[in-house]
């Protein structure tokens, strides 16, 4: 049978954001598949060199829609631990609490989205009814649903009322309900048992070995959870366990995510019901002493690193961001090759991709061309001509 | 003659041809999309969204590749529209028996509900676009599948009653009500195969969007795209018809208007079967879907036609 090759992406119904992955198929057999981001390019660390660092809270935020919470936090925990910045125990709580919730709220939404790759559109729909409850609480605690902006440098901007406490405990039980649910169908239902099990296999080795990170490593049965390894904010005070599956597949994936929903849930009472007393920030000059900071915590999607140099003034030197889906993506390639056709959206989804969190400028110099650079003059010059070559003038639409 | 020739064009492009089947066709979508919302806690269309839909897409630009035959892509869409219609004149509708009936007309039926599948896949093969090229592949490798096990669950029903023409089976199961239930597994295998045969979920791989767009109608746009779905929309009527009147026993006998209803009736709850099934599972693959059907239905469908060949026997 001759090969084809088909692109999925940069625009592609399984796709929620640009990326794109080229697939040789012989048949509906995936023999060789290629890996190409860069389509969603946002220049957020670049922005950040320009702002103060509470600008750059806001602009952090919106690295990811769905991890909101996780950048921020790693942002301030670099940032303070630059500064040498200790946060109130009160405040620490309330992050933990926010983050499980981002937690619930990100694994909920990655059900659904699975459940829609493999066409059970139902799953999809009970799913995201289910994650309206756990965006409530999140719109209740902070005022949004999906960028809290709770943080700031030092601690948090609100506190959490007894009030609130008593909703969130009320809408976990519901949660916790609807999770076994979700735990029952991911183990029986025969047609979600058919498109799971064995797909996208990532041995153990394998996936050590390409630096995988999260729901998608635990699944290939290692223990790695930054929450238990270095541990942060009050992670090492509280009981809950690490979730691994030794199925190292997509079936995997989904166990990890739904037993780590109860796992949040626990968290999550075990802070609501013990949150310490006192401020909830403390005074942060704006001008931050020269230093060097790293943040590391445990995003829904796996590890998230953040990079911050003060300089003594009150913008940062550098800022670096790592997003958990970058170390995820070099899996990829491997969970594809030798797989169906009609897999490779369920694998691709099953890492909880999150490409602009990803997308970073690359500068490639070839032997050939070398390197070379134009300026906005030269490229607008450029795209006119480019343009202009296949038949459409814009110099018109300009006047 | 001429009285026999406006006959003809009354019953293939009014009653029950074109006007009624593609009326019938939106309501049965319309019905099956809402049961569809009501099992996912949505709301769901309200009752002209099929048809605004229809207007809507005739009201678009027609779209076709430079690669494609021209001809064949834009007279692909009539001819699933036209076999549709020719084989609900064999089906009893209105009372008792049909417009037309002969022995044999089961095969015909069966052969004529074949051509949009066969047009589907012609149509996406001459699209040339690598989605719809494997999407019309999967058509034919599906309808290789699910054919077989709806042709021999039908072949029960025609067995026990010793005729071939739809009109007679269901003419048999009015005057012996208590023969119905030994033909429930094939019940079940023609229902199976009917999803498969409309591909929808699980068996919407042919088009399975998260996977390759559109599939075989990924190039397809305006109005040819508005006659494929209406044809999809008229099969579904047609199927759950056939299935009425050979394992339910159509109108059971009942003249006009109530022998009317009674299809209806009997449509309605074959389309909420089918809305059922596609709401409770997953698309599977194609080879599952394939491994399903030659596995399981098929030894099913057998089954079903050693148990007719029994009671045959017995009574």
């Amino acid at each position: 049978m001759s090969k084809i090759t088909i692109p999925l992406g940069p625009q592609h119904p399984a796709l929620k954001e640009p990326g794109n992955f080229m697939l040789v198929l012989e048949g509906e057999q995936i023999v060789g598949a290629t890996v190409r981001l860069g389509y969603n390019h946002r220049g957020i660390e670049k922005a950040c060199e320009d702002r103060s660092f509470i600008q750059n809270l806001y602009l952090i935020e919106r690295v990811c829609g769905i991890c909101s919470h996780s950048h921020t936090t790693c942002f301030c925990m670099a940032t303070e631990d630059a500064a040498k910045i200790e946060v109130p125990k009160r405040a620490q709580a309330i992050r933990v609490l926010v983050g499980e919730l981002e937690r619930v709220h990100s694994h909920l939404l990655w059900l659904g989205v699975a459940g829609h790759e493999i066409g059970f559109d139902t799953l999809f729909m009970y799913a995201w009814k289910d994650r309206e409850q756990v965006l409530d609480c999140l719109e209740m605690i902070s005022g949004n649903r999906v960028h809290y902006a709770i943080n700031t440098i030092g601690g948090v901007r609100r506190d959490v009322t007894p009030e609130q406490k008593a909703e969130i405990l009320k809408r976990m039980d519901i949660l916790e309900e609807r999770t076994k649910y979700y735990i029952q169908l991911a183990t029986q239902e025969p047609t979600v048992l058919a498109r799971a099990k064995g797909v996208g296999h990532l041995p153990t080795e394998e996936a050590k070995k390409r630096g995988a990170v999260g729901p998608t490593v635990r699944a290939s049965n290692v223990p790695f959870d930054v929450r238990k390894d270095d541990p942060y904010l009050l992670y090492d005070e509280l009981d809950f366990k690490v979730i691994t599956s030794d199925s190292c597949d997509v079936f995997g994936r989904l166990v990890v995510r739904v037993f780590e929903l109860l796992e949040s849930f626990k968290l999550i009472r075990q802070v609501v019901n013990d949150l310490p007393e006192g401020p909830i920030s403390v005074k942060v000059p704006r001008k931050l002493p020269a230093g060097e900071g790293v943040g590391h915590y445990e995003a829904p999607r796996g590890e998230d690193i953040h990079y911050v140099r003060t300089n003594g003034t009150e913008k940062p030197e550098r800022v670096k961001v790592r997003a958990p889906t970058l170390a995820n993506f070099s899996s990829i390639a491997y969970m594809l090759e030798g797989g169906y056709l009609a897999d490779a959206p369920i694998v691709i989804a099953a890492i909880d991709p999150c490409f602009s969190c990803t997308d970073r400028a690359l500068s490639i110099s070839t032997s050939t061309k070398g390197e070379y650079s134009l300026s906005w003059e030269d490229l607008r010059k450029l795209g006119i001509e480019f343009y202009r070559s296949r038949g459409i003038d814009f110099t018109r639409i300009a006047k | 003659m001429v009285s026999e020739t406006l006959k003809a064009a009354f019953s293939l492009l009014v009653f029950p041809g074109l006007l009624f089947l593609s009326s019938f066709g939106m309501f049965s979508e319309w019905l099956d999309r809402k049961l569809y919302a009501r099992m996912q806690y949505r709301i769901g269309p309200p009752w002209f969204q099929p048809f605004a839909d229809f207007v809507k897409l005739m009201g678009k630009e027609v779209i076709i590749p430079e690669a494609a035959d021209e001809a064949l892509f834009k007279i692909l869409p009539s001819f699933a529209g036209a076999a549709v219609c020719t084989s609900i004149l064999m089906i009893p509708v209105w009372g008792p028996s049909s417009v037309y009936s002969f022995q044999g007309d089961l095969i015909a039926v069966i052969y004529l509900l074949t051509i949009p599948t066969v047009t589907f896949f012609l149509g996406g093969w001459s699209s040339t676009s690598p989605y719809a090229a494997i999407g019309s592949l999967r058509v034919l490798t599906q309808l290789f599948a699910y054919e077989v096990p709806l042709l021999m669950a039908v072949l029960g029903p025609a067995i026990l009653s010793g005729t071939w023409s739809i009109t007679g089976i269901s003419a048999f199961f009015a005057s012996h009500p208590a023969l119905l239930p030994v033909n429930l597994i094939g019940l079940a295998v023609s229902l199976v195969a009917l999803q498969g045969k409309l591909e929808r979920v699980p068996f919407d791989i042919p088009h399975g969007e998260t996977e390759i767009v559109g599939g075989a109608f990924t190039e397809y746009s305006g109005r040819l795209l508005a006659f494929f779905l209406l044809a999809t929309d008229m099969e579904m009527v047609v199927g759950a018809a056939l299935i009425s009147a050979v394992f339910l026993g159509g109108a059971m006998g009942l003249p006009g208007f109530l022998g009317f209803l009674l299809f209806v009736l009997k449509a309605v709850v074959i389309i909420f079967i089918l809305s059922a099934m596609r709401a409770l599972m997953a698309r599977i693959r194609i080879e599952q879907m394939v491994s399903f059907c030659w596995k399981i239905l098929a030894p099913l469908s057998l089954l079903q036609v050693l148990i007719n060949l029994i009671v045959k026997g017995l009574i």
